[in-house]
């Protein structure tokens, strides 16, 4: 059974039909990663998974529940969990905290400090611990960010564009992280932009155009297939 | 080992005293505090409860602003809502069978539910940043309209006139109920003691409050709500339990205020006195309860003295220290203080 499946799944903004007839299925256990040029409503789907809109026709499915009309918070506690494009984090208390405030909600107070400590040395953050993570590098603060968003231990771990922002090694260690997660057994959707790190982790690619999913296959599937290329290319020489 | 492990629930990353030198000073502070009274005059130390009775509102403003992130003009109003309360309460009833202690907690109580219901509205509407200061300030000078506006008798609550802006007087003063008859209390020694009781068991709890489970998601949501809800709290229900929490602060203040002077007026939720609460705990700085507490008692001498030697100065001056605070030091100027000398202590010390 599919972890998260979306029936029919559309949006308008006015006449704007940025997600149209959307039905996209994620086999848990998968990396899968989704790619589209600019305004192809990459994040506008995320969003409706997340429940900051709300669809204006279709379903969401996690877990064999019905979530389309939970609110975000709800569906956290469902078993989701997400990472910003832009760092989400607490930038005036420490990294440290960060950490702490995201595993409070699971964990109790000794449990919780000893998976502070796991999870930052599992995402090289000892040495800043105890620095405000607003002052953290730009990468610094991506990884923090993944780290709170794991802390909830979620069946499924979305992430939109990881890695915008980085430099190809912290792109390449993120990739790391990432593959990692999912060997523990983290189910993983990822928007996301750069094909290195769409090579180095994605089990499934769904390409998205004009709202609607384009094509859907490996990697390799994807990267020949003429008319991906050609909406990528279309879309440089307009 | 229950002291000890009590110690450790005062203690925090969101309030910056800690240590041995800072309790130490804490107890020689609270010690000049109860002693005061056996070097100085009993009507001096009943008008010095003044500025006590100002900073229940002030810690309750940092908790709701300076913590959790909601710049709210409304603390002005649960002060009046609570003081009228107490005046209409106990003209009524009087102080008999323990009535006087029932009124002050049934006057906090009516400003609490009023906060429940108003602040319901703003955070399950999401109204957050700026609109939210609008609507907490409207409301308040609604309610001062509403009040101004009663001078008429057909105004009147049982025995208890509104009275309009000139206010109303007359309620009894805060009384305890003691084996063998009330003790009132009147602007003296044991008032002093009693208020200057209730605001260490406040401090206190506060400073638990804040560094409680409770109080991480309160910061976390002052330094991104997204982000806090999307690790699954709730968010509006943390927003709310502050105000409402805040508003009785506020409320209790607004209760000793008015059994103190035993007068209340729709002024004390005018603009003007809407808007220095956020001038103390801004100047002091909001995002730290000794910082709001002692910023508080200081600007309060300060406004005091200015008021008496130029009074059309004072609020010139409060608009002044409010502009420099937020130019100079944003994070609040007894805040900052405190970080200097943390600082220098650690440094001379070489290390934590």
């Amino acid at each position: 059974m599919a972890l998260l499946q979306t029936q029919n799944l559309n949006k308008h903004f006015g006449g704007l039909h940025v997600t149209a007839d959307v039905s996209f299925s994620l086999e848990p256990g998968r990396i899968h990663c989704l790619i589209g040029p600019n305004g192809a409503g990459k994040s506008t789907f995320f969003r409706l998974l997340l429940g900051e809109h709300q669809p204006s026709s279709g379903t969401i499915l996690f877990d064999g529940q019905d979530i389309t009309r939970l609110k975000p918070f709800q569906r956290i506690n469902c078993g989701m969990s997400v990472k910003f494009q832009v760092p989400g984090i607490f930038g005036a208390l420490s990294a440290r905290q960060n950490l702490q405030i995201a595993l409070q909600h699971r964990l109790g107070p000794g449990d919780a400090e000893e998976e502070v400590e796991r999870l930052l040395s599992f995402l090289q953050l000892e040495d800043v611990a105890d620095q405000q993570a607003g002052n953290l590098s730009h990468g610094l603060k991506q990884w923090l960010e993944i780290g709170m968003a794991i802390s909830l231990k979620p069946k499924l771990l979305l992430l939109d564009e990881p890695t915008a922002g980085m430099s190809p090694e912290e792109t390449f260690m993120t990739g790391e992280i990432v593959r990692q997660l999912n060997a523990e057994g983290m189910t993983v959707l990822a928007v996301e932009h750069d094909m290195a790190f769409v090579r180095q982790v994605a089990d499934r690619v769904s390409v998205l155009h004009f709202g609607r999913i384009f094509a859907e296959g490996t990697i390799d599937e994807i990267v020949a297939d003429e008319r991906v290329a050609a909406i990528y290319l279309g879309q440089n020489h307009d | 080992m229950i002291v000890s492990r009590f110690l450790k629930r005062l203690e925090g990353p969101q309030t910056m005293g800690k240590g041995p030198v800072f309790w130490t000073a804490f107890a020689v502070v609270l010690a000049a505090a109860l002693a005061y009274p056996l070097f100085a005059d009993g009507y001096d130390v009943g008008n010095n409860i003044y500025f006590l009775n100002w900073t229940f509102m002030a810690l309750g403003l940092s908790l709701i602003w300076g913590y959790g992130g909601s710049l709210s003009f409304g603390q002005t109003a649960f002060f009046g809502v609570a003081g009228y309360s107490y005046g209409i309460l106990t003209i009524n009833f009087g102080t008999a069978y323990g009535f006087g202690l029932v009124s002050v907690l049934v006057a906090i109580a009516i400003a609490a539910l009023f906060a429940a219901i108003l602040g319901y509205f703003l955070f399950f509407g999401r109204i957050s940043g700026i609109f939210l200061g609008i609507v907490t300030l409207s409301v308040t000078l609604a309610l001062e309209r509403f009040m101004a506006q009663t001078a008429g008798p057909e105004w009147k609550v049982g025995a208890a006139r509104l009275n309009g802006f000139n206010g109303m007087s007359g309620m009894p003063a805060l009384t305890l109920p003691w084996f063998g008859g009330e003790i009132p209390l009147y602007p003296d020694i044991g008032l002093y003691y009693l208020v200057l009781g209730l605001l260490v068991v406040v401090y206190l709890g506060l400073r638990i409050l804040v560094n409680s489970r409770f109080g991480n998601v309160l910061v976390a949501l002052r330094e991104n709500p997204q982000r806090a809800e999307m690790l699954g709290y709730d968010i509006r229900k943390y927003q709310l339990a502050t105000f409402v929490i805040g508003a009785a602060l506020a409320g209790l203040s607004g209760v000793l205020y008015t059994s103190w002077g035993q007068y209340i007026t729709p002024s004390s939720m005018g603009i003007t006195s809407a808007a220095l609460p956020i001038i103390w705990v801004a100047v002091g700085g909001r995002s730290d309860l000794t910082a709001t507490l002692i910023g508080t008692l200081v600007v309060l001498s300060v406004f005091q003295a200015l008021t008496i030697y130029g009074s059309q100065y004072a609020l010139v001056v409060m608009g002044l220290l409010l502009v420099g605070t937020v130019l100079l030091a944003p994070r609040g100027l007894i805040a900052n203080a405190g970080l200097l000398l943390g600082s220098l202590f650690i440094r001379r010390n070489g290390s934590k």
